[in-house]
């Protein structure tokens, strides 16, 4: 039973169509990796999964409910810049996770007691616990990166969009950083959709690497066509599933 | 080397800080020295020595008539209005903007109200105000808030705009009401600004302050300027002016310090 199911998505900014004919469905606890051009339509595709917009046409409904209007609990979002709060510390930042969604978003008394130690375990989690004190503007890119998605599973979202998440990052910081995104997705078992413009991480991380691109294209009116998915991919086992299908079932196994 | 990389160590620092203080005085020393010599009554350039009597007289004399010091109530007088005025504005000039920021249609419904407002010019409504409000405190209040509400809202409600929309989605993305979105989000990235915008207001405050004092008071900083105007005083007007420049400068310094003091993660910002 597919989990996030898009059906036949329209989106267009005034005249100029941005992406058209999105079909795709997508199962519990799949990894999507969305890789394509500048300005085809990633961050747009992202965007309306994450009800920040919604699309012309078509809708996009996650487990059966009917489309969101608004960005909600249900979405976690990490985007490339400023998605920690500058005026909260670091510990602040994750308890802010759960105590948002609350009446007057703060806790007060044991149940804020309770919240920022549970704060502290992700923090420990995340190797942020030496700087639970600091505010954001003194971390380093990684490390603001890290405390933002420790914020957003905090909140414990049912899906996870990341949007460029490492993009700003150096290549060192990005690695280690793919490490601590395929512990936590092995721990939580999240639907994760990750838009990237390196191919390498986009097959590294994802289970699925879907290829946005324009399938039509007017040399005189470049802007005539959106984007859409033009391909695919399964990615798992470093996309050579069929392969090892193979490999499971002619050969004989001495167990 | 280019002079945009000559930088002053500590020692020349201070020295050129300094230097206009000292050559303004120097200057005005020598102007006064020059007409005394002239005319020992000479009423125009009073000497610093006789400045300095005149400040320790009337910060510490009582007034004959009445038996109070007048330049500590002139003073309070003063204050409490620019503070009350001041006050008010920052007060509404932080609900309305963060309102008018946050909220499109509040943004529909009064930015374009607020920008033509500001066009206004308050001393025009001064007459409008007198007439309204009496000659008592509440229409030199109201002259204050008049004068810098417009343009409290308008920055505040430009900062509003300028907090990234990421964060706004990241928030409701953690279930954060509007309420939540606005208390807990915005209100606290705008405080700084709020300061900074109070701190650019009250240049104009304390000019309708003096304004409004010294056409209808029978107290104030402003209202004792242009009443010993008449006298020449010139020694009492330096006094005044002086003591003005230095109140406006403390706390201008003590609103920086609780910006500095209470939003430690602004620190580019301010």
């Amino acid at each position: 039973m597919s989990f996030v199911t898009v059906t036949d998505v329209f989106q267009s900014y005034g005249r100029r169509p941005i992406i058209e004919r999105i079909n795709v469905s997508i199962d519990e606890g799949e990894f999507i990796s969305i890789v394509g051009a500048s300005g085809c339509g990633k961050s747009t595709f992202l965007r309306l999964l994450l009800a920040q917009e919604r699309p012309m046409r078509g809708e996009i409904s996650i487990d059966g409910a009917p489309p969101a209007r608004e960005p909600g609990l249900d979405r976690g979002i990490v985007f490339q810049r400023y998605s920690v709060f500058p005026h909260l510390t670091v510990r602040e930042n994750v308890v802010a996770g759960e105590c948002l969604r609350t009446r007057w978003g703060r806790f007060f008394g044991a149940e804020r007691k309770a919240a920022r130690a549970r704060a502290d375990e992700v923090l420990a989690r995340c190797g942020l616990d030496h700087v639970a004190g600091q505010y954001p503007a003194t971390l380093s890119g990684g490390m603001q990166q890290r405390l933002a998605i420790g914020q957003a599973l905090a909140a414990k979202p049912r899906v996870l969009l990341l949007d460029e998440p490492f993009g700003a990052l150096d290549p060192g910081t990005r690695l280690s950083m793919h490490d601590f995104l395929q512990d936590l997705r092995a721990e939580t078992g999240m639907t994760v959709f990750m838009v990237t413009h390196d191919l390498e991480e986009a097959f590294k991380l994802g289970d699925r690497v879907l290829v946005f691109d324009k399938h039509r294209w007017d040399p005189h009116d470049p802007n005539a066509y959106g984007a859409t998915i033009t391909y695919d991919f399964d990615a798992r086992d470093g996309g050579i599933p069929f392969q090892t299908l193979q490999e499971d079932t002619n050969v004989f196994h001495a167990t | 080397m280019r002079l945009i990389n000559i930088k002053p160590g500590r020692p020349l620092a201070v020295f050129l800080a300094l230097l206009p203080f000292a050559a303004v005085f120097i200057a005005y020393a020598v102007g006064s020295e020059i007409r005394l010599a002239a005319n020992p009554s000479d009423k125009l350039l009073p000497a610093p020595s006789t400045i300095g009597e005149t400040a320790m007289r009337l910060m510490t004399e009582p007034d004959r008539r009445s038996g109070r010091i007048l330049f500590w109530h002139d003073t309070w007088a003063s204050l409490k209005r620019l503070g009350l005025g001041i006050g008010i504005s920052a007060l509404f000039g932080m609900i309305i903007g963060l309102l008018i920021g946050i909220l499109p249609l509040i943004r529909s419904f009064l930015a374009q109200f607020v920008a033509v407002l500001s066009m206004i010019p308050p001393l025009a409504l001064l007459p409008i105000l007198f007439i309204i409000f009496g000659l008592g405190e509440l229409s030199k209040v109201v002259l204050i808030v008049v004068g810098t509400l417009p343009f409290i809202i308008r920055d505040l409600s430009q900062r509003t705009l300028e907090i990234p929309q990421e964060l706004l989605v990241k928030a409701q993305t953690l279930g954060a009401s509007s309420g939540v979105i606005a208390l807990r989000v915005a209100l606290p990235q705008v405080m700084p600004r709020l300061i900074q915008a109070v701190r650019l207001s009250l240049g104009p405050a304390w000019l309708f302050l003096i304004a409004a004092e010294a056409i209808a008071s029978d107290l104030g900083l402003g209202y004792r300027i242009f009443l010993v105007r008449r006298f020449l005083a010139m020694d009492v007007i330096l006094t005044y002016v002086i003591w003005i420049t230095i109140l406006a400068f403390l706390i201008d310094w003590l609103l920086r310090w609780t910006a500095r003091r209470f939003f430690p993660w602004a620190e580019d910002g301010l």
